[in-house]
């Protein structure tokens, strides 16, 4: 019962997470590193601001529809 | 692996399916065959639901298999190309919740409101068997091919499988169209907000809040998306409940404004928006619409099962046949379904299903559930719309949809005018239908949000009680208004980015998306161009929704013809002729429509409904020197006159485009047919997956297996 409402509510937590990529910085540094073992991994804080930065270039990224 | 022993259809299957036709049938029946007599709005959830779920399980799952043949050991751009970043392989369920946000706003939420004036029946058929056999199928199949293409977007796909006329008409119509967008919704959002200061108050806050959460996420707490998009719904909602306190205080007078001051601020507020960095305004925004739209939408849902209203409005309205209705001009075929856009076919949702999505989607075999699921979902937000705008009372619907200048702006007046249209609503009613939602007039409140607003209000209090009912009427007011105006600054950047790249080839530095003069300049056009639609339609005495709705309209079925062109091309080039009629016929009836309405737009002898026949009465009055009504004087008169000749020519030049890229797109297939061999197919070459996810919503008995072997085998899982 209890660990019932555990799971739902972790499995929540992390659909949310997904969905407003707030997981994306933990994304990121898995991604680094397993694909480049040896090489640096931004802070969080350089992480988000590259991201910003990649949309101001090309703003049909996250674009939305009417 | 899939293993290929002939399915045998089991017998509980069959019955489920059988009571679902039955169900969905019955309900059709319903909606179609009852005059006179009270139907609820259960009849046309059931209606929709029904032939969503046999469509789905059927249709979409024919052409996933059968035409498209996904295939499921094909690795996807994600998964060969995934940098962390852009490209990376998303849960389908996210990626369904993502996908659907994108493609759902205020479309699916205004078209259908404004094609009620033909009464509910001609738009719930178009949105559920439009979104059937044509939107759903537009999303799918783009979101396939761009899949297949390393996620290539719409414009880039036609100039290489089209050629560079048909891609150089695409991008126009792709900038032309973000313009009229743009211009449309803001207008909207003016017709909402002029003369209401709880609007107006309640919208103005969104500004700060979003600064606010901007600095958060930059400065204070990096990527903590959740609980700052938390805090900034909180703040939202104390906007909203402050908003009436302000309407009551002596600050109303601030926050009541006219619309040409609306217009001003809005035109001030995209220019500014747009070069600010996008951590300040808009990817704050943009968490806070994102939140307000998936809840909203969800409330509309639940309340709209729990109150199952009754539908007041007329099946079909006499304007559908006549073809003189006060909301637009022009008859039932081709205007509604130019009109009911998002929520049945939108071509708009072919840039979102080429671009972002392919490159997180996980497995081709998902394209179904991505692709044509989110897209019943938005129908079904269609649905809902068009249901908020039948449970009101007809005669209130009409006086708020009619343009000043056919109902006069007294109560009186109005009920007089809206009750020569066969819609008796009283004096007494229209006014306290504006004092229920603490407005001082609803009268000719056109663009759809506010009588979506009304409609909302209404199925909501049914469930909260009538004292929340003018809460209601600003929380839907304020939840189209805060994505319309994050549309306007996200949709101006993506016009500054296409005319930054074209006028890259005329001079050099504006290629560079951050030299400073060139993106003020940019902006600065773009904005201006969506602003001379914004101001025209406030000013425009014909009435601006009734002139530039059917303009919006052909602009977006017009993409919907590029996409479709695309999508048939492409299915021809890669040897699926015999399964081209699955777009093909689609995009002949979108281009039927589109044309059809752009012809009589520009040619039809009827004032009402032709633009250069508008004209030519109210030149010929200024020639006379004779004032013609609604004009109220000589510079009315010259106001007709040029936004008629602006409006016709636009015409004229969409349905050109049409033209264009259809006719590029048959050469291309026919000299295909002919000489197979001078095709080329840019098709990304095949990589074996290493994925293994289950195709839809809920995993199958064998998809589960499947995973368990792969747990174990897969390095790193």
């Amino acid at each position: 019962m209890r660990s019932a409402l555990h799971r739902a509510v972790s499995g929540l937590r992390w659909y949310v997470r997904e969905l407003t990529d707030e997981s994306a910085y933990d994304r990121y540094v898995a991604h680094v590193r397993e694909h480049r073992p040896e090489a640096d991994v931004p802070s969080r804080r350089e992480f988000e601001r590259m991201r910003t930065d990649r949309q101001e270039e090309d703003p049909r990224q996250g674009f939305r529809c009417c | 692996m899939r293993t290929d022993s002939p399915r045998k259809a089991r017998p509980r299957s069959i019955v489920i399916w059988t009571l679902v036709a039955l169900v969905s049938a019955a309900a059709w029946s319903v909606l179609a065959l009852s005059r006179g007599e009270e139907v609820s709005a259960a009849w046309m959830v059931a209606a929709a639901l029904g032939s969503y779920a046999i469509a789905y399980r059927f249709y979409a799952k024919f052409i996933a298999h059968k035409v498209l043949k996904v295939d499921g050991t094909r690795a996807t751009p994600a998964e060969r190309l995934n940098n962390g970043i852009d490209f990376h392989p998303t849960d389908r369920r996210v990626l369904l919740g993502h996908h659907f946000a994108a493609i759902a706003g205020a479309g699916p939420l205004v078209g259908p409101v404004l094609a009620a004036q033909m009464g509910y029946l001609p738009g719930t058929i178009w949105i559920i068997v439009g979104v059937i056999l044509a939107g759903a199928v537009q999303d799918m199949v783009v979101l396939f091919f761009s899949t297949r293409r390393d996620g290539r977007s719409l414009g880039q796909m036609a100039r290489e499988e089209i050629g560079p006329f048909g891609g150089a008409a695409a991008l126009i119509a792709a900038f032309a169209i973000m313009i009229i967008l743009l211009g449309v919704l803001a207008l909207v959002i003016v017709n909402a907000l002029a003369q209401s200061p709880w609007g107006t108050f309640s919208i103005a806050m969104t500004v700060p809040i979003a600064l606010l959460m901007g600095v958060y996420l930059r400065v204070l707490r990096p990527g903590r998306i959740t609980e700052v998009s938390l805090i900034g719904v909180a703040l939202l909602l104390f906007a909203l409940v402050a908003g009436r306190w302000v309407a009551e205080s002596s600050w109303a007078g601030t926050f009541t404004l006219a619309p040409s001051t609306l217009v001003v601020w809005l035109v001030a507020y995209g220019f500014i928006a747009s070069i600010l960095p996008v951590w300040m305004l808009l990817a704050p925004r943009d968490y806070l619409s994102t939140f307000m739209k998936i809840g909203t939408i969800v409330l509309l849902a639940l309340g709209v099962v729990i109150a199952l209203p009754t539908l007041r409005m007329d099946p079909v309205t006499d304007f559908a046949s006549r073809g003189d209705g006060p909301v637009f001009a022009g008859s039932l075929f081709p205007f509604v379904f130019i009109t009911i856009a998002c929520g049945a076919l939108s071509g708009f949702h072919a840039l979102i299903s080429s671009g972002t999505t392919p490159k997180m989607i996980q497995k081709e075999t998902q394209v179904r559930m991505i692709g044509y699921g989110s897209m019943l979902m938005e129908s079904s937000v269609a649905v809902m719309a068009l249901i908020a705008a039948s449970v009101i009372d007809p005669g209130l619907y009409f006086a708020m949809n009619a343009p000043a200048g056919v109902i006069g702006d007294t109560v009186q007046n109005a009920s007089q005018v809206v009750g020569g249209w066969g819609y008796q609503i009283s004096p007494k009613d229209l006014a306290d239908a504006a004092k229920n939602v603490e407005e001082s007039s609803l009268l000719s409140r056109t663009g759809g949000a506010p009588t979506l607003a009304v409609g909302v209000s209404e199925i909501f209090s049914e469930v909260t009680g009538g004292g929340l009912r003018a809460f209601w009427y600003h929380f839907a007011i304020m939840f189209e208004a805060l994505f319309i105006l994050t549309a306007l600054d996200a949709g101006t950047r993506v016009g500054r980015f296409m005319l930054q790249d074209t006028l890259g080839n005329l001079y050099k530095p504006f290629k560079n998306v951050s030299w400073k003069p060139g993106l003020v300049i940019t902006s600065g056009i773009v904005c201006g161009l969506w602003g001379y639609f914004l101001w025209v339609g406030v000013h425009e005495p014909l009435g601006g929704i009734n002139q530039l709705f059917p303009i919006f309209g052909i602009s977006n079925q017009l993409l919907a013809a590029v996409a479709l062109a695309v999508c048939t091309t492409l299915l021809v080039k890669s040897g699926r002729l015999k399964w081209a009629w699955i777009t093909g016929i689609p995009l002949v009836w979108d281009a039927t429509v589109t044309l059809t309405a752009s012809w009589q737009k520009v040619f039809s002898g009827d004032p009402r409904v032709g633009f250069f026949k508008q004209r030519s009465i109210y030149q010929d009055g200024i020639d006379r020197g004779e004032v013609i009504a609604p004009a109220k004087n000589m510079d009315d008169m010259h106001t007709i006159v040029t936004n008629s000749t602006v409006d016709g020519v636009l015409t004229a030049v969409l349905a050109l485009l049409i033209v264009i890229v259809i006719a590029d797109a048959t050469r291309v297939c026919i000299r295909h047919v002919r000489r197979p061999a001078l095709s080329t197919l840019s098709e990304a070459p095949y990589v074996e997956s290493r994925i293994v996810a289950p195709a839809g919503l809920i995993a199958t008995k064998e998809e589960k297996e499947e995973a368990r072997d792969a747990v174990g085998a897969a390095p790193g899982g």
